[in-house]
């Protein structure tokens, strides 16, 4: 464990990371790797060396590992799902499913078999995996000690890659969803004639360089602003319980215990704003102007 | 804060999940809350046809226990009504009956009446004949005072 608070922070906010080191790079330890080799990262210095080709293991583990707990959970439920008399846990699914439901049939006009599952999805395992972050954040020490890892975060939204890769995804399914929806000419009709409309050709030729740049910020607004708005939500909370942990020891219950029962509120919050823009988003780009 | 190929595992998480969701999870879900929605749409139909047939059968029943009431009240009165017809023609037959009985009597009397009468007027004249033979110490002839005789018997 790192002796200083800053240490301490730095420490938490670090992500286990599996990635290439190129051949030449200064290993941890001093040595000099002759060859390119993939490692799990021991410092700072060994990350910045990976670049892109490195991944954030506990990130993507503790995500799949909620996907599929998500998935186990409601797939039982499925199992069994039938039309007569539903009781304990299946009562609380199908009325997650319900609610799901009810918000894409009030919000999606078009018919879709992706958009409902992928709301549902959305929603629960964003849900499950910033709910991890309700445990104390010294439980990632204890798993890190036990599994013997020199870095182990545990909330997944906490980790930038993760929201964007998920808002991204969004981005592809915006798309695809224009493109089926209006074909690829009424894509890039949407693209290219608006916002300033104009009636005679030329100055329609003459505004599609300006409107696609305001039509291109636009959507790539979205993705961005819908994953760096859930990583803000959560790292900002992450980082508050790090803090806490780090000035007051064992005393942080005092500020951890008010700020999570505070969280019990942003967690489903912040995954229904995750949904309910996903959903949005879609009926947005599969309608006519 | 690094950006790096965490990205593509994750979307390939995602896609996996959202795959499955869609089809395993979602499906069986849905399409049980859809049928148990109509199986309860259906019950409540039931329910309310049930309370309507039940309406009309308790309307049914009344008029049927009303009919009931007044065809036994019918009969009941046609009853009693054969019944005193029964009654006066028991009474009217006994009339009958006793009146040809006293009429029966009556001629009997008459007729033992008369029978003692013509005993006696008989005796009468066997009597005043002996009487007479007595007071007179004579046999009276009888052929010779038969016409005398009857008429003193005609007498009594």
């Amino acid at each position: 464990m790192a002796d200083t608070p800053t240490e301490y922070i730095k420490h938490h906010l670090t992500n286990l990371t599996y990635g290439k080191v190129p051949a030449g790079t200064v290993r941890c330890d001093g040595s000099i790797t002759q060859a390119d080799q993939w490692v799990l990262a021991r410092c700072g210095e060994e990350m910045n060396a990976m670049g892109f080709w490195a991944f954030h293991v506990d990130s993507l583990f503790f995500s799949g590992l909620m996907g599929i707990v998500f998935l186990g959970l409601f797939l039982w439920v499925a199992r069994r799902a039938s039309a007569g008399v539903p009781s304990g846990f299946s009562n609380f699914v199908e009325v997650v499913v319900e609610f799901v439901d009810g918000l894409v049939r009030d919000t999606f006009h078009g018919k879709s078999k992706l958009i409902a599952p992928l709301a549902l999805t959305t929603f629960c395992w964003v849900f499950i995996m910033s709910s991890i972050k309700l445990l104390p954040v010294d439980t990632a020490w204890g798993l890190q000690v036990l599994f013997g890892l020199e870095y182990l975060k545990l909330v997944p939204t906490v980790d930038p890659n993760i929201t964007l890769a998920m808002s991204f995804s969004v981005l592809f399914m915006i798309i695809g969803f224009a493109i089926t929806h209006k074909g690829i000419g009424g894509f890039i009709g949407d693209l290219t004639l608006h916002p300033f409309e104009v009636s005679n050709p030329i100055g329609k030729i003459l505004f599609i360089p300006i409107n696609f740049v305001l039509e291109f910020v636009a959507l790539m607004a979205k993705p961005v602003s819908l994953g760096l708005r859930l990583f803000g939500n959560m790292f900002a909370g992450e980082f508050v319980f790090i803090l806490l942990a780090a000035m007051l020891g064992y005393w942080q219950f005092v500020g951890a215990v008010p700020w999570a029962i505070f969280h019990l509120l942003v967690i489903p919050l912040q995954s229904f704003i995750f949904m309910i823009l996903t959903i949005v988003y879609l009926s947005m780009a599969s309608e006519q102007h | 804060m690094n950006i790096n190929a965490t990205l593509l595992g994750q979307v390939i998480w995602f896609a996996l999940f959202v795959w499955f969701c869609m089809k395993f999870v979602w499906p069986p879900i849905i399409g049980a809350l859809t049928e148990r929605k109509q199986k309860i749409a259906d019950g409540l139909n039931a329910a309310d046809r049930a309370a309507r047939d039940l309406e009309l059968a308790q309307a049914k029943a009344s008029s049927n226990l009303h009919e009931a009431k007044e065809k036994a009240a019918e009969i009941i009165e046609a009853a009693n009504r054969r019944a005193n017809q029964i009654l006066d023609e028991a009474k009217a037959n006994a009339k009958a009956e006793g009146d040809r009985l006293v009429a029966k009597a009556q001629a009997e009397i008459e007729q033992e009446i008369n029978q003692a009468r013509e005993q006696l007027r008989k005796e009468v004249s066997a009597l005043a004949l002996q009487g007479a033979e007595q007071v007179l110490g004579a046999e009276v002839n009888r052929d010779a005072h038969k016409q005398l005789l009857e008429q003193l018997a005609a007498e009594l």
